[in-house]
């Protein structure tokens, strides 16, 4: 029984941390319907430049991160006037394709910023087995800890900004109606850089967790792959769908590859998470918390 | 005036006789190199090691007996298709024409197997590839010394044994073995499973799919079953999160094994203190200090014409490349001396590569004294010695070093696999073995 709850609060937490990534694919189709292919190489250019600030120039941990999240803000504007500002109203498809561009720029341009050495993180971030639930016979890894409770204060400070603000507001007004939200005078391209901003900062923190994990490498980018089960079934455009939907790809596979993958030759849980979200899927084409979209003709 | 007519028509005669054996004939060596993509971080060093060590023979002997090697770099990314697209581009490059080539994957050398005794270029995966190529008689055109992934994983086994008191403390023991969900990753099962029934040991097999990024249910699993040992042969993030999860779940680092593609600086440094004493296989010695590495430096690096950091000379995958380059030249020296010209091309290579013997005594005058094992190649064993030693992390030097001696294989079980395995491939592609000696 020991086993089973340390599987499944395992499973949690690795799923938090696939949310963590979800997170900014949610953000960005949230407001402007851009399927972001690029969000995963964004973590990675995200994590580099802070380790390359740390690193390279000597920054303490705290003017490091200021510095990345100045780099990613500024990204996001360079994005704006260069790519999707002569995309206002294609396909998505070609948007699409346009974040598979991205994602190749941004690879290669950290590759040539910072090389491609595996580069050791390391922020303070407490890391190995939490003592006391190790004492309990429980493993539960006290970095996957760190980045549940990051997500949850980002998850909160994510409402407040959407809910609270103006600019969420804003926000949410694009992404229900970008003509509607054009009349009232609501700038397309200044919200375009917000938000690519704010997920930016959100790839920046799913870089740090992961990259604290396995240190800064271009494997990093792969990340998005574990986000994708989650967006299929937390939904698209919802940040709570993102978490949850994590949640439960992340105890699901981890239950799967140790419950069955050994009567299956294992290595099943990337898989597995893939089925799991199809089979959500069946039930509730739009995710769990993702919008019905109703169109009559 | 007589004589001087005959002095100039003889220094005219000579003039293109000197440029055309002596400096124009270039031996073509491809290297395909990954310096991009997921698995770069490994790939770049071995590149450097490979290239510079040639680069240096250039600088310091104007090549090998007086013909210049010609490196044609190639990106492959550690992609199977592009590296098949680098074999094909750079296969008849130069008057020589590609005279071998070093795959650096395993995926890329099966492709490359029935192209290269087609295009007659020897292959020479390194400790990698399809380990049954090991049988000269079936696969005359591709090299896999100094030994084998299923050497190898016998040489575990005895490490093993040998901590434990003795190879029949073996029985009842459980060793885990956590690998790369690829053909790769596979290779050593049917070793270990031989030794497992003949050894008395239960075997546990854990697959992680690529890239490896996320292990947690793997590591649980070796958590709850507590295997006594746990052997891993991965590539690339997966053996950083391999080495960080063990390290989170208490497993002790001194009873950790990796394939020595799991053994570089890079594999150990992101777990920092928590990774020492983590072990791997290794057939070479890791750091700069030997006089082959002081030639790098100056002839190369001095001149500007290192490929990579001065500072990462000597780190365990660079010196990879480096030895693969040193075994490397060394054929093309013996071919050179059986054919009687320094005109070879790849199918006299071949000739090279089945008279290699790198002894002791050459290791020294090549400046790489105990650098390696002596390795002495013949037509039926393209394995060579097969001898792996261990090496142990020690995270506050921030070092490796070799702890073991160099154990033998345990032939008798990896002798009939090998003999099975080639054969099998014999069968499915119409070989007929050819008759050595």
């Amino acid at each position: 029984m020991l086993f089973f709850i340390e599987v499944t609060l395992s499973g949690l937490m690795a799923g938090v941390m696939y949310s963590l990534v979800a997170l900014g694919f949610v953000l960005i189709f949230k407001a402007s319907g851009i399927f972001n292919f690029a969000q995963g190489v964004m973590a990675l250019f995200a994590a580099l430049t802070l380790v390359g600030f740390m690193d390279e120039f000597g920054m303490p941990v705290w003017l490091a991160i200021i510095g990345t999240i100045a780099v990613m803000i500024a990204l996001a504007w360079v994005i704006e006037r260069v790519m999707l500002r002569h995309l206002v109203n294609q396909e998505p498809i070609i948007l699409f394709m346009a974040t598979i561009g991205l994602a190749y720029v941004l690879e290669g341009l950290g590759d040539i910023l910072w090389g491609s050495d595996v580069k050791v993180l390391d922020i303070g971030i407490p890391q190995g087995a939490w003592d006391w639930l190790w004492d309990q016979g429980i493993y539960v890894e006290k970095l996957e800890l760190f980045a549940a409770a990051t997500a949850a204060i980002l998850v909160i400070f994510l409402a407040i900004f959407f809910q609270k603000t103006r600019t969420g507001r804003a926000l949410r007004a694009v992404a229900d109606d970008h003509q509607a939200a054009l009349s009232v005078g609501i700038s397309l391209h200044t919200i375009w850089v917000i938000v690519w901003s704010v997920s930016g900062i959100v790839a920046l923190v799913a870089g740090i967790m992961w990259g604290s994990k396995s240190g800064v490498q271009f494997s990093l980018s792969l990340i998005a792959l574990k986000a994708l089960p989650v967006l299929i079934l937390g939904g698209f455009t919802s940040v709570p769908g993102a978490i949850i939907g994590g949640m439960i790809i992340g105890v699901g596979e981890k239950l799967a590859e140790v419950y069955l993958g050994p009567f299956v030759g294992g290595a099943i849980e990337n898989w597995f998470a893939y089925m799991l979200a199809l089979a959500f899927l069946l039930f509730r084409p739009q995710g769990l918390f993702g919008e019905r979209i109703i169109e009559r003709v | 005036m007589k004589s001087i007519t005959k002095t100039l028509v003889a220094a005219l005669l000579a003039v293109p006789l000197l440029g055309g054996t002596v400096s124009a004939y270039e031996l073509t060596i491809p290297t395909l190199d990954y310096r991009t993509g997921p698995y770069a971080p490994n790939g770049i060093p071995f590149a450097n090691g490979y290239s510079d060590y040639l680069t240096m023979l250039n600088e310091r002997d104007g090549g090998i007996n007086g013909a210049k090697i010609k490196l044609a770099p190639c990106e492959t990314a550690y992609n199977t298709k592009r590296g098949v697209e680098c074999y094909e581009s750079t296969k008849g490059q130069g008057e020589s024409g590609a005279l071998v080539f070093q795959p650096l994957s395993t995926g890329i050398t099966y492709q490359l197997i029935p192209k290269s005794s087609v295009d007659r270029i020897p292959i020479f995966s390194m400790g990698y590839g399809r380990t049954s190529a090991a049988n000269g008689k079936i696969f005359p055109w591709v090299f896999n010394f100094p030994a084998t992934y299923w050497s190898q994983a016998t040489v575990f086994v005895q490490y093993i044994a040998d901590q434990e008191g003795g190879m029949d403390k073996l029985k009842g023991k459980k060793i885990a073995l956590v690998y790369h969900n690829s053909a790769y990753g596979k290779e050593p099962i049917r070793t270990l499973e031989s030794a497992a029934a003949k050894f008395g040991f239960e075997l546990m097999l854990l697959p992680v799919d690529h890239p490896g990024q996320e292990q947690k249910a793997t590591w649980l699993q070796v958590r709850k079953e507590r295997p006594d040992w746990v052997l891993m042969w991965g590539w690339g993030v997966m053996n950083q999160v391999a080495i960080k999860e063990a390290a989170s779940i208490r497993f002790p680092m001194n009873r950790f094994i990796g394939v020595w593609w799991s053994g570089s600086e890079n594999d150990v440094l992101p777990a920092g203190d928590k990774a020492d004493g983590y072990l791997s296989g290794a057939f070479h010695q890791p750091g700069d200090n030997f006089p082959a590495h002081d030639d790098i430096k100056k002839y190369v690096y001095d001149q500007g014409k290192g490929k990579g950091e001065r500072d990462r000379i000597g780190e365990v995958l660079y010196n990879r490349g480096l030895v693969a380059a040193m075994w490397t030249s060394e054929a093309i020296r013996k071919a050179m001396e059986i054919h009687g010209t320094n005109k070879i091309k790849g199918v006299h290579l071949r000739d090279g590569f089945e008279a290699l013997d790198v002894d002791e005594a050459r290791l020294t005058e090549l400046g790489l004294p105990n650098f390696t094992i002596p390795v002495k190649i013949s037509c039926e064993n393209h394995e060579g010695p097969g001898k792996v030693a261990l090496q142990q992390w020690d995270a506050k030097a921030k070092k490796w070093s070799l702890v073991s001696k160099f154990y033998e294989p345990l032939r008798d079980i990896t002798g009939p696999l090998i003999a099975a395995d080639s054969a099998q491939y014999a069968k499915e592609n119409n070989v007929v073995p050819r008759i050595c000696g």
